[in-house]
């Protein structure tokens, strides 16, 4: 029996003002873990608004998000801060690694951060997840020593650092060039093979082809899923 | 903790420039503080011991603080009695020598009896009011420092010389006489005296230098027309601070007018409250001002980092940590500051102390007092670092409470 993740209900983020904006409208998804999803859309579609709902850096107008069955929505800033470190890993388009921090630091960042490990233990880690990116050699390099791919390669080691459920990537290969991208999602893809949650915002429909299920956002609705293994279904247009 | 301690570390050691500049502000604004704290309680130590030094600590006179209760209104409620005169009455304290007895067994000093009226100096031309106080050679130097304070001749000299006076250096300028020569005191009935000056003292304040004369208890008592008389008993106290406490037990056991030191220059006391205050609001300026060198670089590091603000927040560290970063920056650009701004203080006071200044009202040249207390050094660094924590602490908090989500939208 597959294990849920994520799961969203209802999903609402509505920016009030002068004038009041749908970024997400009435979301409904469950992700597996261990399940591939790329969300794609036009740009302004909400996909990104969706991804960070998701990742619960950002917190829904109405609806729930359930990270291995826990609802966050009545979770303080505090409390989704500690889900955040323990549960989920983010990729960004840039990188944003600290640049006065080597490449094994910044690893080691969000492990500091949960101080649940001992400083020779994080070490091995952060050394062990800079090798099996390939970055072994530049562990004790500065971001502004590395190439772009690289630099997004500590990026994912950092968002695995404290072992999350879910890995949460918007546009990572946004910036990168065409060998980099292709290195970055065979690291995305194998770590949903391993059995950790990757959900990954991009708008390359071959990169997205990839991906175990494909969600299509339009104008903050979830226009079609289509699934890898199960054949393409046309979802019902919400209006 | 060790994690902030490293991002903070890390900021302020990879903006050298900046850092210096916020110690810098941070120590000048400790090292002068420091020094005006010094100069200030210098300075007013130096007045507080001239002025203790040469007063009697508490002064007992021959009057009662209100008008005694009349037997009649004792009695009855419905009398009432006003402007009693107390016709035949002899001035001065009863049984003085009982009473400096009784005085001697439980006070934490000593004390001498006086004579004590006004009368006018005659030489020459000139005509000048005084206090003459007529004082026991033997028992004055337990109560003051008149031994010390003499520039020509000794105390001792009093008997020595008819009607012998010592008095102070600038009445003596003023009316121009010198040692040997005699002057005439001419007391309140109209008694006149051939008195020769014994002696020259200076005790540092001018207006007792140039109104006060001393002389034997006979002489004094002789000008008030009081054979015998003494009116005012004098206590010097080994610790100054304690007479208005000594002051009014005395009172309480003798019934006379106790005053002590404090209560004498109230006015002056009083003054220095105020000129504390205001030196103080100065200080607290000066280190308030230095802080905002810590604010501006605190202003800028939160305003370069945002992104890393967003992205460790983004990561799962809580606002109040992330917040914390800053604090501790500036907490290290403020202990830095401030130890150099100690080595600053105690350098610019020591400076100050080399200085020496003219006062044209004593004609004598005297260096600056400055008071060194490690009570400065603690309390203005204490200060001081809180102030550079405060002013961390608002731009840090403005840029943490920033919604990751809008500035890696920014960045992306």
């Amino acid at each position: 029996m597959t294990e849920v993740a994520l799961q969203a209900v209802e999903l609402v983020r509505r920016i009030e003002g002068d004038v009041a904006h749908t970024l997400v409208n009435g979301i409904d998804l469950a992700v597996n873990r261990g399940e591939f999803v790329a969300i794609t859309g036009p740009s302004g579609s909400g996909k990104s608004s969706l991804l960070y709902l998701l990742g619960l850096l950002d917190a829904p107008s109405e609806g729930e998000v359930m990270i291995c069955g826990q609802p966050t929505s009545k979770l303080s800033e505090s409390e989704r801060a500690d889900v955040r470190l323990t549960k989920c890993g983010f990729v960004f388009q840039f990188h944003f690694l600290l640049p006065e921090f080597t490449s094994l630091d910044n690893v080691l960042l969000p492990m500091r951060a949960a101080g649940k490990m001992g400083e020779a233990e994080m070490h091995e880690r952060g050394l062990a997840l800079l090798g099996s990116l390939g970055l072994a050699e530049h562990a004790n390099k500065r971001p502004n020593q590395l190439s772009g791919g690289q630099r997004q390669r500590v990026a994912i080691a950092r968002a695995l650092a404290n072992r999350p459920e879910i890995i949460v990537a918007d546009e990572p290969t946004g910036a990168l060039d065409t060998k980099s991208t292709e290195q970055v999602f065979s690291i995305l893809r194998d770590i949903a093979d391993n059995g950790q949650t990757v959900i990954v915002v991009t708008h390359d429909p071959a990169l997205a082809a990839r991906a175990d299920r494909r969600i299509h956002i339009v104008d903050g609705k979830v226009a079609e899923i289509t699934g890898r293994d199960e054949g393409r279904r046309v979802c019902e247009m919400a209006n | 903790m060790k994690l902030l301690f490293n991002i903070a570390w890390t900021h302020v050691s990879t903006r050298v420039r900046q850092t210096l500049v916020g110690m810098a502000g941070v120590a000048m604004g400790v090292g002068f503080t420091i020094m005006m704290a010094g100069l200030m309680q210098g300075s007013q130590l130096d007045f507080l011991r001239q002025l203790v030094d040469t007063m009697p600590h508490i002064t007992i006179e021959d009057e009662r603080r209100s008008v005694p209760t009349q037997p009649a209104e004792q009695e009855y409620g419905a009398v009432q009695m006003s402007d009693i005169a107390n016709v035949g009455k002899r001035p001065g304290i009863k049984y003085p020598e009982t009473v400096m007895s009784s005085l001697r067994s439980w006070i934490p000093g000593d004390v001498a009896p006086s004579a004590k009226t006004t009368a006018i100096v005659n030489h020459g031309g000139a005509r000048i009011g005084i206090t003459l106080t007529g004082i026991d050679p033997r028992r004055e130097v337990q109560v003051s420092k008149l031994a010390s304070q003499m520039r020509e001749g000794k105390i001792d000299d009093l008997s020595r010389a008819p009607n012998g006076i010592i008095m102070g250096e600038a009445l003596a300028e003023k009316i121009g006489v010198k040692s040997g020569d005699t002057v005439l005191l001419i007391g309140g009935q109209g008694i006149q005296l051939n008195s020769t000056v014994s002696g020259l003292y200076r005790s540092g304040l001018k207006r007792v230098d140039e109104s006060h004369i001393y002389s034997l208890m006979g002489p004094a008592q002789v000008m008030m027309g009081q054979n015998g008389v003494v009116n005012q008993l004098r206590l010097r106290l080994n610790d100054p601070m304690l007479a208005q406490k000594v002051a009014a037990q005395v009172e309480a056991q003798t019934g006379y007018k106790s005053v002590s030191w404090q209560e004498a220059n109230a006015d002056l006391l009083s003054s220095f409250t105020v000129r504390d205050f205001i030196v103080l609001t100065v200080m607290g300026a000066m280190l308030l001002t230095s802080s905002f060198a810590t604010y501006n670089i605190i202003s800028t590091i939160t305003h370069e980092k945002r992104q890393d603000i967003a992205i460790m927040k983004s990561l799962g560290m809580r606002e109040y940590a992330v917040r914390r970063i800053f604090i501790i920056e500036a907490a290290i650009i403020g202990l830095v500051g401030i130890l150099f701004g100690w080595v600053l203080g105690y350098l610019l006071c020591y400076g100050w102390s080399m200085i020496t200044i003219f006062n044209p009202l004593t004609g004598t040249t005297v260096p600056l007092s400055i008071y060194y207390s490690a009570m400065h050094y603690v309390v203005v660094g204490g200060i001081s670092l809180l102030c550079c924590a405060g002013a961390a602490y608002f731009p840090a908090r403005k840029a943490t409470c920033v919604h990751p989500v809008e500035i890696i939208r920014g960045a992306s």
